[in-house]
């Protein structure tokens, strides 16, 4: 499965960015080859949309599941258009949550708040 | 962090009175002026030692190269938002223009291209742990919620337990963008038939993002009658009421000097205080 | 025609006395149009209490997608700059709330798999009160812009003086007001907050290449930032109304004070003329 977590660092140490729309990175996980990459968010400085811009990107990476602090409602409904299982993030490093994943300790992620709506 | 956002529907009721008093008051380590068409806050909080500045970009904006342009009228045909200007050559109103590209795609010249647009300026200010954001936008553009987003956005992450945002008047973009993710919206409203007549709409607009509300009548005593109206709306809607300030020709004075109420005195600063006091006692229930 | 003149009442800072100012000029003038372009927290009405003749729904147009004839083929997501159009799985989903209502979308479609349809931006009220023709805009609660609502009252400028209650700030619903106006008052409060302001809607003004004046309202005897900002800049100052408990509290009742005080009726009434003056030397 490909995870994916919104990334302050291009570094499995680093921390989550607090925002989904607008992280700087995105930590592109895969669970079968146990490896990573991380990829440049184009939504990041983006005027408006940028919850749905962000999504459509992980969406076309083929992200099974978003690890996340936060979620705007226009960017949960392109990911649950998807089936992407949505999780809580816990305030560790990138690696710990990925850790977290495969042992099933995160919780789903069921606050999701208003998007931003118009520019 | 909690986020209380003070608005008021009505222009001119006293929202950056209020949100600089309750900022030293409470000891806030965070705040945003969050009206980026008409910021004041920066006028009443001090100077800070430590500031940047940058620049803030809307969607690229049409441009039509006159080199190429025939004139053919089929960019002014498609565009929605009256940004083209005819003429011998034709020209694009960078104000009005909103970067659909709408046009670049018809003109069958190629004579169109989008370039960068700065929409504002998006400033960062510390002091000690306290930081304040703010930004102002370029007269006429229409990217103003998403620079409230942005002015939010920078103290998003910040070690503090509360947040306070002052406000701008209005229902539109910019107080629909300030209301996202708002703990408390503290309406400060006036008494007057505008000002009540305001209010309901600003908080039909915060029910509809889910934002709880509670309400504070500003230079309460310039009409009695309104201010009692106000009180029985709250009541019938039960909406919190906190309280009413005075009108006090002092509060002019020490704003213009860049001093909020917090340490002032005077019926108005007494209000305040009080006001201050019920409205924390409210955010800590919510 | 010489007599046709467009005038905004504007101010920048909120509060500083726009709509008190616009009803009552309007109220004394002998034949006019009253325009309330404040569309998201209109109180015009509430002074001059028109008699409604209409009311008329406003629309904004906005994208619907025939699932059946969408292959998901990503031309329209792709080219949609405010990025209210995603394809997931095949399936177009479509954010309103987002879209600007530009109508590309519509054009690149290869299927016609998209349609525009008409979603309620606002009303538009228009009134009389005697000779005073009083047309209103009210946005929807929740509607991000109301520029469209204020672009279709200003299309009800017919002729004759036309006085125009502005919205406050100085962003796209003040521009989309200034535009059609051929001479903008500015109203100033004498308070910093209110002068930081004041420069930047005229600032707005003048490069928009529109003539015009200060109004000072609430006027006290001490120092007033709005006045020196004024001088400072060449703009004229047409009239400084002095702060009148009076005045604040017949306003606050909903009411003109035209109406209540024959001193305040013929203040205005010379008001109007200068305004008028003012705007035809320009």
């Amino acid at each position: 499965m490909i995870i994916a977590v919104p990334a302050e660092n291009q570094s499995l140490d680093s921390a989550i960015c607090q925002s989904f729309g607008r992280a700087p990175f995105y930590c592109i996980y895969d669970t079968e080859s146990e490896s990573s990459r991380f990829i440049d968010n184009s939504a990041k400085e983006a005027s408006g949309g940028a919850g749905v811009e962000a999504a459509q990107l992980l969406v076309d990476e083929n992200v099974g599941a978003l690890i996340t602090f936060r979620l705007g409602e226009n960017a949960a409904r392109v990911l649950r258009a998807a089936n992407t299982t949505l999780l809580k993030a816990v305030n560790l490093s990138i690696a710990d949550n990925v850790a977290n994943f495969l042992e099933k300790k995160l919780v789903d992620l069921d606050e999701i708040h208003s998007g931003y709506h118009h520019g | 962090m909690r986020k209380l956002l003070i608005l008021s529907g009505k222009g001119g009721t006293g929202k950056t009175t209020v949100a600089s008093a309750f900022i030293a008051l409470s000891g806030a380590r965070a705040w945003a002026d969050c009206d980026v068409d008409a910021p004041n806050l920066h006028l009443v909080s001090g100077a800070f030692p430590e500031s940047s500045t940058k620049d803030y970009h809307d969607l690229p904006k049409a441009f039509i190269d006159p080199d190429r342009c025939t004139a053919c009228g089929l960019c002014y045909d498609v565009c929605r938002f009256d940004a083209i200007e005819p003429g011998e050559v034709y020209q694009v109103d960078p104000i009005a223009c909103e970067g659909c590209t709408f046009c670049r795609y018809v003109c069958p010249e190629g004579a169109i291209t989008m370039v960068e647009s700065k929409a504002g300026e998006i400033s960062l200010h510390r002091r000690g742990d306290q930081i304040f954001s703010t930004a102002t936008l370029k007269m006429g553009s229409g990217t103003t919620g998403k620079l409230v987003s942005a002015v939010k956005d920078q103290i998003k992450g910040a070690d503090a337990p509360l947040a306070i945002l002052d406000g701008s008047p209005g229902i539109g973009c910019p107080v629909i963008a300030s209301l996202t993710g708002a703990t408390l919206a503290l309406m400060v409203s006036e008494p007057s038939v505008s000002g009540l007549s305001d209010l309901k709409r600003v908080i039909a607009s915060a029910r509809q993002l889910d934002v709880p509300v509670a309400v504070v009548v500003n230079k309460a005593d310039i009409n009695e009658e309104q201010c009692a109206a106000i009180e029985r709306y709250c009541t019938d809607e039960q909406i919190p009421f906190l309280g009413t300030i005075p009108y006090d020709t002092a509060v002019v004075t020490h704003l213009n000097e860049g001093r909020s109420l917090a340490h002032a005195d005077g019926p108005a600063a007494v209000a305040v205080k009080a006001i201050w006091q019920r409205t924390a006692a409210l955010l800590e229930a919510l | 025609m010489a007599d046709d003149l467009t005038i905004a009442v504007l101010s920048g800072k909120g509060g500083t006395g726009k709509t008190m100012v616009s009803v009552n000029l309007a109220a004394v003038a002998e034949s006019a149009t009253y325009i309330d372009c404040d569309v998201e927290e209109p109180n015009g009405h509430l002074f001059l209490k028109p008699e409604i003749f209409s009311e008329e729904t406003i629309t904004i147009g906005k994208p619907e997608v025939d699932n059946r004839l969408c292959d998901g083929c990503k031309i329209c997501s792709d080219a949609c700059a405010f990025k209210a159009l995603a394809v997931v799985k095949g399936k177009l989903l479509i954010f309103p709330e987002i879209c600007h209502s530009c109508g590309l979308c519509y054009q690149l479609c290869p299927q016609g798999a998209l349609t525009e349809v008409a979603q309620r931006l606002g009303v538009l009220r228009k009134g009389h009160r005697d000779e005073l023709v009083v047309l209103s805009g009210e946005l929807q609660i929740g509607e991000p812009s109301g520029v469209p609502l204020i672009k279709a009252l200003l299309e009800n400028i017919t002729g004759g003086i036309t006085i125009i209650d502005g919205p406050p700030g100085s962003g796209c619903l003040v521009h989309e007001t200034i535009s059609r106006a051929d001479f903008c008052l500015l109203v100033a409060e004498p308070t910093r907050f209110g002068e930081q302001n004041l420069a930047l809607v005229h600032e707005l003004v003048t490069l928009m290449g529109k003539p015009s004046a200060v109004l000072l309202n609430k006027t006290t005897g001490d120092d007033n930032p709005s006045r020196a900002y004024a001088e400072a800049h060449g703009l004229p100052i047409i009239a400084a109304l002095g702060w009148d408990e009076e005045l604040a509290r017949i306003t606050s009742a909903g009411a003109l004070i035209t109406e209540h005080s024959r001193q305040y009726h013929r203040y205005f009434f010379r008001l109007l003329d200068q305004i008028l003056e003012e705007a035809r030397h320009a």
